[in-house]
């Protein structure tokens, strides 16, 4: 049951015994208004409660029993009969939600009986014809007896109230244009008696299991924790240091706790979004009223959790957004009916997880943005030249929309356009750690995208060194490390003055973090053997060259201090392990030092890069746990074997950790940094094996085999990890096998440098859309001594083919947008350097007919794509036929 | 100054660059003596850095500098005067801390206008000891809160 009706159940099982009681009351005191005005408050707290959560039923029964009750505020007699009959149906609201509490659905049923019952009563309870020309204080004055006392509300006023809020029936709205949002239909007759009669009566109430905490405390707690969690890093780093063996147990156990506590407060401070949400639909029907326009309101996904904080920040952006679309975007009736589309706008808001993010879509079905005419206008606010504005692609247009002060509006309304608004909309949501970006189609649409972190309170951070000083990036801005080097794979390139990082098929603009952090951007701080964070911003990625990177760690995000808020660069403070203070970098901050030089060159050296946010994919994943932080996830295809050793059989030898496996030492590699070996008992190991070698990683615990569509978030690529997926509900780090490979292997992979003296390695290029799959098999087979050009499509590969490199074998994966395996295959038989080597479908397909039409269009070998040993040995036959023919 | 001839007022006393300072002591948290600055790149010349003193982020201004004097030698030993200002944490770095020391609050006199120009800012008074000056010093305007008010 998601918590929002749990709530719902707490709080209106609270109110029916308040309003049960309050109407005893008023049965005998029947010119209390006092009573009443109560009574009348909480069944309309009810009433819209009903409404917000969609549950028809109770809707209607309390819509109907208020309707009576409106007619003893008019002065109707309440008439024993009437009374008993409101009393039933405040019974049938309580069945039908102790019904809801059990099975967390609205039962269905027939409440017809006792709706037309109240009804009947209703029309006879006809009030006493009021005096004809009594202002509402005299009438007021006429049913009290007196006048009113400051506070209290007159009849009238009640009545207002009354009447705004949307009932089962049309009743006559002040805006009839806005009700097409909430008229459930009242419940069916039905031959089936009423099923909500019979309910349990002995289920515990929710009202009993859960308590309110204030927020107070709730905020006191995580405080609490986050002070715990830096102690528990201090210690930690200490035991690291020292290598006292005696901490280890019971600091492992500290790190679980503490782990499970952080969780369990972090659970506690989550709410839905919804409830940001509960204002939209009449905020919406106000914004109908005034712009004339008719607006459909649709919300999704609103019980995707968000911590509160993070909640607080981001409820006065999402409410402009909407107020945005209902003003710029969507068109009035005429227009829209000229242009085919329903009368009716739809403005639709869906919220949904991914990676450590919760993403809200604002959409309209609107008139969308214009290009040609933001270009002008950036062009006349001196935000672009015209010669840039007409090479940028309409996407690149699109977000000068964000820029201060820009509003495309023609005319300024009350409701926005006075170019105040998108920016201040960005400048919040990137506050929180969020990003915006959006999507606009003419005559179709425009769709806003917000990325918003999950929490801000603790986040995981990669701690990097910049002269003298360490710095923490977030992790989820960072999407992964490169080693660029003169002659490697990814090189520093100078255009102009600005130097630009090719990394695969992206230029990305460089950032000196050290000449940045001296204030001297010429100055030059780094050479072409440079090591590089590849991190996100809001609108790009971009590198950032450091001189070193340490580790990754959970940290206490703590305030830029007043004084030091004006530098964009930084984004808050932490204290690290050994108590020294590090200021975390902002990465759009970062960004804006991006040289407009850079930026230029890379648009006019790249075609639009359009990565893809997350990949969906279908494979089983073992998930386990390695000291503290997010679960983690290896792709189980990967796997040869799960062990279980005696933690007393693991030796140390030459400094690290060895076991006897199978008549020969196998290396260890601990999963994580922070996770501390067991003293006895047994220790978890998946063990991978690779051309005759094993090597053992250490875990704390194996949790599950999961088998789903697991999406892989771009943000949080860092050493030993290829990303962020959410498995089962939890953000969980996706393991990059190759590079905890590489770590036991090092010594067999200087040996196979040695030997590609005489031997020349076997150039692979590696065609896979999917990035999940080109970086889990790219080291794998750099690990069996292959040269892997990966590469992220076919297009690409053709372009690379044409350019003149030379492969001796393509490995290619079937399915892909737009130029696919088989074409891509066919393409390359048409080009005389490709025509007669080695072409390997890689892919999941398994139906024969696939593979036939694989082999019709020019692949040489079909490997199913899991089956990495199979691949690997599939290459070797291949380059060793190479060879001998050679 | 308002306050009854027979007010007696407290100082942590301080010493700036030979000068001496008097710091009123219900706004001293804790004297201490500063470990492991970190510097923050970009940040305003007298901002020395921030500091984690118990699990809280301070951010220590040089008062050498905010005075306009010479910054002092880096490997010269440092007192901080730990002072709160709207529940932020501050350290005002000083040379070496002296006695606190009480006085009749009618015995401070008011700024003398041969004061350093540069300085009168940061200060509320003067009090006149036996053989020297003790100026004291406006915690506030130290911090620079003000300058913060009129940038934003």
């Amino acid at each position: 049951m998601d918590d929002l009706l749990r709530d719902f159940l707490t709080e209106t099982a609270e109110n029916l015994d308040l309003v049960e009681s309050d109407f005893v009351r008023f049965e005998t005191e029947p010119r209390n208004d006092k009573i009443l005005g109560n009574i009348f408050r909480l069944v309309h707290t009810v009433k819209g409660a009903c409404g917000f959560l969609g549950l028809a039923r109770l809707e209607a029964v309390a819509h109907a029993a208020e309707t009576l009750m409106g007619r003893f505020r008019s002065g109707a007699i309440a008439t024993p009969e009437a009374v008993t009959l409101i009393l039933s149906a405040i019974d049938r609201i309580k069945e039908i939600m102790a019904d809801i509490e059990r099975t967390g659905l609205e039962p269905s049923g027939d409440d017809e009986v006792l709706i037309s019952e109240l009804d009947r009563q209703a029309a006879a309870a006809v009030p006493p014809p009021p005096p004809a020309e009594l202002t509402p204080e005299q009438k007021t004055e006429a049913t009290l007896g007196r006048p009113l006392k400051p506070g209290e509300i007159s009849l009238d006023e009640l009545e207002r109230i009354f009447q705004e809020a949307s009932g089962p029936e049309p009743v006559a709205l002040a805006a009839p244009a806005a009700n097409q949002n909430a008229t459930p239909e009242p419940a069916k007759p039905a031959a089936a008696a009423a099923a909500g009669e019979e309910t349990g009566k002995d289920q515990p109430s929710v009202a009993n299991q859960s308590i309110r905490v204030g927020v107070d405390t709730l905020d006191r707690l995580m405080t609490m924790v986050s002070e715990l969690v830096l102690t528990r890093n201090q210690l930690t780093d200490t035991v690291r240091k020292t290598g006292d063996e005696t901490f280890q147990l019971p600091l492992q156990r500290l790190t679980h706790v503490t782990a499970e506590l952080q969780e369990g407060v972090m659970k506690a401070r989550m709410q839905p979004i919804g409830a940001a949400w509960r204002a939209f639909p009449r905020l919406v029907r106000d914004l109908s009223a005034d712009l004339g326009k008719k607006i459909e309101l649709v919300m999704e996904g609103g019980d995707a959790e968000l911590d509160r904080q993070v909640l607080d920040l981001i409820k006065d952006p999402l409410t402009h957004m909407v107020r945005n679309c209902a003003d710029h975007g969507l068109e009035g009736s005429a227009e829209r009916v000229a242009a085919r589309k329903p009368e009716t706008g739809t403005i639709r808001l869906s919220a949904f997880h991914q990676g450590g993010y919760v993403i809200v879509e604002i959409c309209d079905d609107g008139r969308g943005l214009n290009p040609d005419k933001i270009r002008k206008k950036a062009v006349a606010n001196g935000l672009a030249t015209q010669a840039e504005a007409e090479r940028m692609t309409d996407q690149q247009v699109y977000r000068f929309i964000f820029a201060p002060g820009f509003s495309t509006a023609d005319k300024i309304t009350n409701v926005s356009g006075r170019g105040v608004g998108l920016d201040v909309v960005r400048a919040n949501v990137e506050l929180i750690g969020g990003s915006i970006d959006l999507k606009s189609a003419p005559g179709a649409g425009t769709t806003f995208i917000i990325r918003i972190p999950l929490t801000l309170a603790i986040i995981s951070a990669l701690t990097v060194v910049a002269g003298a000083a360490a710095y923490a990036i977030p992790q989820l801005a960072v999407l992964e490390l490169v080693h660029a080097g003169a002659r490697g794979e990814h090189r520093i390139e100078k255009v102009g003055d600005a130097r630009l990082l090719r990394l695969r098929d992206q230029l990305l603009p460089l950032v000196g973090l050290k000449s940045l952090l001296s204030g001297d951007s010429v100055e030059d701080d780094f050479d072409d053997n440079a090591l590089v964070v590849v991190a996100q911003s809001s609108d790009e990625a971009f590198g950032i060259v450091v001189d070193e990177v340490l580790h990754t760690e959970e940290i206490v995000v703590k305030p830029m201090a007043s004084r030091l808020k004006h530098i964009p660069l930084f984004a808050g403070t932490t204290i690290l392990g050994d108590g020294s203070v590090v200021l975390i970098l902002d990465p759009n901050g970062l960004a804006q030092s991006v040289s407009e030089t850079a930026r230029d060159a890379r648009v006019a050296t790249t075609e639009e890069h359009t990565g893809k946010v997350g990949e969906n994919s279908v494979v089983p994943m073992l998930v386990f746990r390695a000291g503290s932080g997010a679960p983690k996830a290896a792709p189980l295809a990967l796997l040869t074997r799960l062990e279980m050793i005696e933690s007393s059989k693991i030796e140390i030898a030459d400094g690290r950790h060895v076991v006897q496996y199978r008549g020969s030492l196998m290396p260890l590699i601990r999963a994580s940094d922070d996770l501390m070996l067991s003293q006895s008992g047994e220790q978890p190991l998946l063990v991978f094996s690779d051309d005759g070698r094993w090597v053992g990683l250490i875990v704390d615990e194996i949790l599950d085999i999961v088998e789903e569509r697991i999406e892989i978030g771009l943000g949080s690529s860092s050493i030993g990890t290829q990303g962020t997926a959410v498995i089962a509900g939890k953000a969980t780090e996706i393991l990059d096998v190759g590079y905890y490979l590489t770590l036991a292997f090092d010594d067999w992979l200087s040996r196979k440098d040695r030997m590609q003296e005489t031997t020349p390695q076997t150039r692979i290029l590696l065609v896979d859309d999917s990035s999940f799959f080109r970086n889990m098999l790219a080291p794998a087979l750099s690990a069996a001594g292959y040269r892997v050009t990966p590469v992220d499509g076919g297009a690409a590969a053709l372009a690379l083919v044409q350019e003149g490199k030379t492969f001796d074998i393509v490995v290619s994966d079937i399915e892909m947008p737009e130029m696919d395996g088989f074409g891509l295959a066919a393409a390359l038989r048409g080009e005389p350097a490709t025509a007669q080597i080695p072409i390997v479908a890689l892919s999941s397909l398994t139906a024969p007919e696939v593979i036939q039409r694989a082999y019709q269009s020019g692949f040489s070998d079909y490997v199913a794509k899991f089956d990495r040993p199979g691949l690997v040995a599939t290459l070797n036959a291949l380059s060793s036929d190479q060879r001998r023919a050679a | 100054m308002s306050h009854a001839a027979d007010a007696r007022r407290g100082f942590v006393t301080v010493e700036i660059a030979g000068q001496l300072f008097g710091i009123a002591i219900e706004r001293v948290r804790e004297v201490f003596a500063p470990e492991r600055i970190t510097r923050v790149p970009l940040s305003g010349e007298e901002i020395a850095g921030v500091l984690n003193l118990r699990g809280r982020i301070v951010t220590a201004i040089d008062m050498r500098v905010r005075l306009g004097r010479p910054r002092s030698d880096p490997t010269a030993s440092r007192m901080a005067i730990g002072v709160e200002k709207s529940q932020e944490d501050f350290a005002l770095l000083v040379d070496r801390p002296g006695d606190v020391i009480e006085m009749d609050a009618s015995a401070i006199e008011p700024t003398p206008a041969t004061l350093d120009k540069s300085w009168q800012a940061f200060i509320q008074g003067v009090y006149r000891m036996e053989d020297r000056l003790m100026l004291i010093l406006d915690v506030d305007r130290a911090i620079g809160a003000d300058e913060l008010a009129e940038a934003a």
